[in-house]
């Protein structure tokens, strides 16, 4: 049973198999770069390659489910850390190709010792799991040589207003981001990837997110969040290639060189007080976001893809799209041109004991330099976002997103810890 | 002319309230040449009685003089059914004389003297006679948007007087009186609160919480000295934060009387003013250094429920069966509350246990759906 594919258990191969192929060379042709690389997975169960320029999940079409983990690191030991990672590594590139987290799997060991697979994703698929992890600035602070080497763009996010954090939901060392299209297989990710991890790290805080709230491609259509709008209309997209090349992944001249080819992870956790907007009329809910709560699209036009007018102005002489409306203050053309690549989740964490859902959404951005859009943009919302009445910052972190690994003698961050 | 009835209540418990208002403000200028043949309508109130001369006047202008004779300061309200206040009188401290003008068409009203400012009041019945005009739909909304403007200008009178209070208190280094003061300037403060948000720059100086300031913005208003009294106990430096703190109410009180309000804001107001106790008070945010968010939940709670009243008629006339369920949650809600009085006042809010947090969450949820409806129903 080692090695055998989760997928091929349950005999969906071939079929899976060459979709997928057909992707490849499609995607390949759009982005015009070198094989091997991440795609996306035509069908939900297949899966997407591990292996490529950049990490997958990122620039990956949004799966449908998440489970996000912290982790901090509790050994000292330089050495250990690194061995970790390439455990991780082998872990990661075996699982996300819908095999078992160990050689021996979850059946295949000695009977007399404990499975090196947890066994919940047998017989599951693949389900397009992708699994990428960051650095967090901590990681930085001299435990482990590499003071000298933290990046710019890895300096602490300035506090906006409004801002209630929870430190034991921040930060931490390294984060592991585990995406799929069936729970249970990113579940089963992230339990493997912590126990592998037992003695090294120590998960700091996890999220659940169960529902996509971001589209990362064209051929998907815009979700929506817990509010019931289409937020993240202009997000970047794996098809934008040349806006990619400017807006997410880390170039040479950026620095420092092991980030080439990486990019930056923010993740807020944004609780929303879901029963006082639920009895928000639907007018205002609207001039809240600026869109049409049915098509999404922006207040005035009549598609979601429609590009705002901010300037038309309404029989009252006023703005259709409100001076502090969401999309106005989110919109690029507000913010210096910064875009974003969203790629955040829903999230019900059950009720909170005082008969409130405790919900909202796990926003995660990927970006080229976080300082330089996603600061702007959050400074602007924090600030005027007629939306703050109804949400609240809860959690923060900022991960330096290491490049992918390229083939089976690569792993994770060797080139930091080279 | 019948005998008025005095309703006795049992002597309330000397609390918070009892030794904070020892300055006398001048009398409200009274209409001493009233309309009333006769002069105003004299009311003797105590901590005991509410004794109004009279239980029936002609249908147009009244004026009542309330003379406070008890320990306690109390306020005189003329409600219509459904407690809908038509006119109130706030803050007549012991010994004071302070005249009310109100305008009444015929019906049946309730005289009520609050003495400590809190419950239900001593009540006692007043009979107004004479022509009834009915009115159209929109005299209608415009006597709701009138008698909501009235009500804004009683708060703000008191809101007023209690803040120069509290910020003389802190002034003169007097930190317990200040404490004893800071959550009863802000129920005046608290009841109005979405009109003070209409001025969105004056709002976050005057209330805004720690973290809510921006880069560049001084923490400054009621939370700064609320963290002074309850975290530095140390107001020795608080004297320019108090001053602006009363130059900004100064200001926004004017500002807040001088501002039409559409139906629909006060539909809306309704809604807000619950959603504050939902996201801000039950969680213990808001005061979070003096815990005493109790006293805005119920100063919150009333400001709602007087938007509520004001459109009652015209509520009564378009969605009978939402004014019962209104009436109904509103006092689930009231009842869930009182629970959790404490003398004149409100137990703190790390007293209460989250079993007893949640009970009151339930009852304002199960409150703002209804009152979410009202705005709809006066857009009709």
């Amino acid at each position: 049973m080692s090695g055998v594919s989760r997928r091929k258990l349950l005999g969906l191969g071939a079929a899976g198999v060459a979709a997928a192929g057909a992707s490849v060379a499609g995607a390949r042709m759009l982005l015009d770069e070198p094989a091997p690389m991440p795609v996306s997975a035509v069908s939900a169960l297949d899966s997407v390659a591990f292996y490529g320029e950049h990490q997958a999940g990122i620039a990956t079409p949004a799966q449908d489910r998440l489970h996000f983990a912290a982790f901090d690191v509790i050994t000292t030991k330089r050495s250990e850390l690194d061995a970790l990672l390439q455990e991780w590594t082998a872990a990661a590139a075996r699982m996300t190709q819908g095999q078992e987290a160990g050689t021996f799997g979850a059946v295949g060991g000695v009977p007399e010792a404990p499975p090196d697979d947890t066994g919940e994703a047998l017989g599951l698929p693949a389900s397009g799991l992708t699994l990428t992890i960051g650095f967090g600035a901590s990681l930085f602070d001299g435990r482990f040589g590499l003071a000298g080497r933290k990046p710019a763009a890895l300096r602490e996010l300035p506090r906006f207003p409004g801002d209630a954090l929870l430190p034991e939901l921040s930060g931490g060392d390294l984060c592991v981001q585990a995406c799929a299209n069936d729970p249970q297989v990113a579940v089963h990710a992230i339990r493997n990837l912590a126990r592998i991890g037992f003695g090294r790290v120590s998960a700091r805080y996890s999220q659940l997110g169960f529902g996509r709230t971001s589209s990362t491609s064209r051929t998907q259509a815009t979700p929506r969040n817990l509010m019931g709008f289409k937020d993240g209309t202009a997000n970047l997209k794996l098809e934008d290639t040349a806006m990619l090349r400017d807006h997410l992944w880390v170039a040479e001249k950026d620095g420092p060189a092991w980030m080439r080819g990486g990019t930056y992870l923010v993740t807020r956790k944004i609780r929303m007080h879901i029963e006082t907007w639920d009895r928000t009329s639907l007018a205002e809910q609207e001039a809240i976001f600026g869109r049409d709560k049915g098509e999404g699209a922006p207040l005035g036009l009549a598609k979601e893809f429609d590009e705002p007018d901010f300037a038309k102005k309404g029989p009252d002489g006023a703005p259709l799209i409100g001076e502090v409306a969401h999309v106005r203050l989110a919109h690029p053309s507000s913010n210096g041109g910064a875009r974003l690549l969203r790629r955040g989740y829903n999230y019900v964490d059950g009720s909170d004991g005082l008969g409130r859902l405790d919900a909202g959404l796990f926003f995660m951005s990927y970006q080229r330099d976080p300082h330089r859009q996603f600061v702007p943009v959050q400074r602007a919302l924090a600030k005027n976002d007629v939306l703050n009445e109804y949400i609240k910052h809860i959690s923060s972190g900022l991960f330096a997103i290491p490049p992918g690994v390229r083939d089976g003698g690569d792993y994770w961050g060797r080139a930091l810890f080279a | 002319m019948r005998t008025p009835s005095v309703v006795v209540t049992g002597l309330l418990a000397l609390g918070a309230l009892a030794g904070c208002s020892q300055d006398a403000p001048s009398a409200q200028p009274g209409a001493a040449g009233s309309a009333q043949a006769g002069g105003p309508i004299k009311v003797a109130a105590s901590d005991t009685a509410c004794t109004v001369a009279t239980s029936e006047v002609a249908a147009g202008t009244s004026t009542f003089a309330v003379t406070n004779g008890g320990t306690k300061v109390t306020e005189f309200y003329v409600y219509a059914p459904g407690d809908r206040v038509m006119a109130e009188v706030e803050n007549i401290v012991p010994g004071l004389t302070r005249e009310l003008i109100v305008e009444l068409p015929a019906g049946v009203y309730e005289t009520a003297c609050k003495p400590g400012m809190v419950g239900k009041g001593i009540r006692g019945p007043l009979k107004v006679t004479g022509e009834a005009t009915p009115l159209s739909a929109d005299a209608k909304l415009a006597a709701a948007t009138a008698s909501y403007q009235r009500y804004v200008k009683s708060q703000t009178d008191a809101l007023l007087i209690k803040t120069q209070e509290f910020v003389d208190a802190v002034k003169a280094g007097e930190q317990e009186k200040a404490k004893a003061l800071f959550p009863v300037a802000r129920t005046y403060w608290e009841r109005i609160e979405p009109v003070a948000e209409i001025f969105g720059d004056l709002d976050p100086k005057i209330d805004g919480r720690e973290e809510v300031i921006e880069e560049g913005m001084e923490f400054t208003g009621f939370h700064r000295l609320e963290r002074d009294l309850w975290v530095d106990k140390d107001v020795s430096k608080s004297g320019p934060i108090a001053d602006r703190l009363m130059a900004d109410v100064k200001l926004i009180v004017e500002k807040a009387n001088s501002e039409k309000l559409s139906p629909l804001q006060l539909g809306n107001g309704a809604k807000e003013l619950l959603d504050e106790v939902a996201t801000g008070k039950i969680t213990g945010e808001e005061d979070r250094y003096s815990h005493t968010d109790l006293w805005d939940f119920a100063a919150n709670l009333a400001g709602s429920k007087a938007s509520v009243q004001a459109l009652r008629p015209v509520l009564e006339e378009r969605a009978p069966d939402l004014v019962k369920t209104l009436d109904t949650q509103f006092a689930a809600a009231e009842a869930a509350l009182e629970e959790h009085r404490k003398g004149d006042g409100w137990k703190l809010h790390n007293e209460l246990s989250k079993a007893e947090l949640k009970k009151l969450s339930d009852a304002i949820n199960a409150l703002a759906e209804p009152v979410s409806k009202i705005a709809a129903v006066v857009a009709k």
